[in-house]
């Protein structure tokens, strides 16, 4: 699909174009947030200490109001962005290249190989993810790339199963034994053959699933397994705020509300991604509508 | 039947044989539980007694030799913590789960049921829309977030309900609904995405045709056929949900088997954790056994393969 026609048929849905632009507004935020607010977010100011929200004579990072220490909310979460989306991301990255690769792998070995793959995804999915990276957490630590890779191995059965079923559709094609007759062998007959064929499903699903990873990064992180201070994601301050409940019930609002708004406008794009891709979807979606 | 579902049996047994051997020796990997159950001034006999005494000097493949023999014989060895046999604390723990996860899912299976029905019933009018946006929500939305802004609403602010515990009726209704958001949000889609094919088919148009009524087509000519791909959903659902109950129960501080695994982790009470985990993995394999079943059952394609 040309660019041009979907920037077009993005901007006659506005659902999704608030979406994009939410996520572009976030993405900017990740960026340069941190360098932006600076000290702001890790300084202490005891003039601000637990400051409610929506108090505009004081400094914006302010207006979110502030914890204990007097750190501004809204810099904390400008710094926590950039964690949150790049550990989401990295995660999103790795499932799907591993994946997609396994599954190739899988679709395209007739022998051992490739059942060896699909059980080892049944062991994977056989278990509650967040109990099994809760287990893995404990015993690598919290850091950003452990959190990546047990994010990404709970995740990588959607990918290796649909693009092993996509291969096994494939490989039936025609094209695939013209290649195999002019002596292709299996590397480039994946690699150029097969691979952007599968390609634009695994995609989708790793759109869908940004969303996803980010809120069980959220959730690890909340239950103490995730990031560990100083490092901070919008679920550890969510978990931070939580002792404060009564007294400054701002310090777990905003932080969360960022996850949701984001998860959605993730999700709500991925959605829209999907059908903009696929003309009998839009057909039957009525053209730029929603799903 | 029997192939299909002895087939899809001996697989996830073999997945379960898996993760007990990974369970194992990861959560040796956590640390020694002697440093953490002794005094700081413990002495170096006292330490070797106690490391001696719950057999963390053999070799680790001669623990888990002996973890397997204790199997045998239902022996699931004792909890360090709590001085009992762990099994005792699991099976506690494990009916406030199941209590809680088999209210949730019956629950949001029955409203996503009638709203993905009556969304499917005319596509794109405005309660289709407005609950579309709904379930897209509940997708995104963070149950933990979710949990902490409700005891805000109703505890903190309004005072209507508890913020922990358990024994009223009262104190079930933030964490099944905390819990539900999620499984209700994918369970209609997935029924109204369903039950959008079962209207369009010939049949339906038959049933339209020979004059029955709006609910007995949805409920009878269109739900019975969407069902199989719904009950394959919640499923899968069901074992999300103990991820989601893990959270519930350590918001809303409840005894049930997510607590219990989580403090396992922490105090490296390695049996308790293993029995957690066979107990759990056990649960959703006998209810992929049993959703095997109903899907034989409803679909007779599979029943006489």
């Amino acid at each position: 699909m040309q660019k041009s026609t979907l920037l077009a048929l993005l901007r006659s849905d506005r659902v999704a174009l608030v979406a994009a632009v939410w996520l572009v507004l976030i993405a900017g935020v990740a960026l340069v947030g941190p360098e932006i607010v600076g000290k702001a977010a890790t300084s202490i100011d005891l003039r601000a200490r637990n400051a409610p929200p929506f108090d505009f004579s004081r400094d914006w990072v302010h207006w979110l109001g502030s914890d204990s220490l007097g750190r501004g909310i809204l810099a904390r979460i400008f710094l926590a962005a950039r964690t949150t989306l790049g550990i989401a991301l990295a995660s999103v990255l790795v499932s799907m290249i591993v994946g997609g690769v396994l599954g190739i792998v899988a679709g395209l070995s007739r022998g051992r190989l490739g059942k060896v793959i699909m059980r080892s995804m049944d062991v994977v999915m056989s278990f509650p993810s967040l109990l099994m990276a809760l287990i893995v957490l404990y015993v690598l630590g919290g850091a950003p790339a452990n959190i990546v890779v047990v994010l990404a191995i709970t995740r990588l059965p959607v990918y290796v199963r649909t693009a092993r079923a996509e291969v096994l559709e494939i490989r039936e094609r025609a094209f695939i034994s013209a290649a195999l007759v002019m002596g292709a062998r299996p590397f480039h007959l994946a690699l150029h053959h097969i691979t952007p064929l599968v390609l634009p499903t695994l995609l989708i699903i790793g759109s869908l699933d940004f969303a996803y990873v980010m809120l069980a990064e959220s959730a690890l992180s909340f239950l103490g397994m995730g990031v560990q201070p100083p490092s901070i994601t919008w679920g550890l301050m969510v978990a931070e705020g939580r002792g404060y409940l009564a007294s400054a019930w701002w310090l777990a609002f905003w932080p969360g509300l960022f996850i949701m708004l984001t998860a959605l406008a993730a999700n709500l794009l991925a959605g829209w991604f999907r059908i903009a891709n696929d003309p009998t979807l839009r057909a039957a979606q009525g053209d730029a509508s929603h799903a | 039947m029997n192939r299909f579902v002895l087939r899809h049996g001996t697989q996830s047994l073999f997945a379960l044989l898996c993760l007990l051997v990974l369970v194992f020796f990861l959560a040796r990997l956590t640390g020694d539980p002697t440093d953490l159950y002794l005094p700081m001034d413990a002495s170096l006999e006292q330490r070797a007694a106690f490391a001696e005494s719950h057999g963390f000097n053999d070799p680790l493949v001669v623990q888990f030799g002996r973890y397997l023999a204790g199997l045998a014989r239902f022996d699931f060895g004792d909890s360090l913590f709590q001085g009992r046999p762990a099994i005792d604390a699991v099976l506690a723990a494990f009916p406030v789960t199941l209590k809680l996860a088999g209210i949730t899912l019956a629950l949001a299976l029955s409203l996503a049921i009638l709203i993905g029905s009556l969304a499917a019933w005319r596509p794109r009018s405005v309660f289709d829309r407005i609950a579309s946006m709904l379930t897209i929500a509940s997708a995104s939305a963070p149950d933990f977030w979710v949990a902490i802004v409700a005891i805000l609403v109703f505890a903190v602010s309004l005072g209507w309900l508890p913020t922990s515990g358990m024994g009223t009726a009262a104190h079930w209704i933030m964490p099944v609904g905390v819990l539900m958001v999620r499984p209700l949000g994918l369970l209609t889609q997935i029924v109204r995405a369903a039950m959008i094919g079962a209207l369009a088919s010939p049949y339906v148009k038959t049933a339209r045709a020979k004059g029955a009524g709006k609910s007995r087509i949805i409920f009878v000519h269109g739900l019975r056929n969407a069902m199989l791909t719904v009950v394959t959903v919640a499923g899968d659902q069901a074992a999300t949900l103990i991820n989601g109950a893990v959270v519930v129960e350590t918001v809303f501080g409840w005894p049930g088997i997510g607590n219990l695994m989580i403090q396992a982790i922490q105090q490296r009470d390695f049996a308790v954790l293993q029995a957690c985990i066979l107990v759990t993995a056990l649960a959703i394999f006998v209810m992929n056994l049993l959703i095997d079943i109903a899907y034989s059952r409803l679909d007779p394609r599979i029943r006489n393969a």
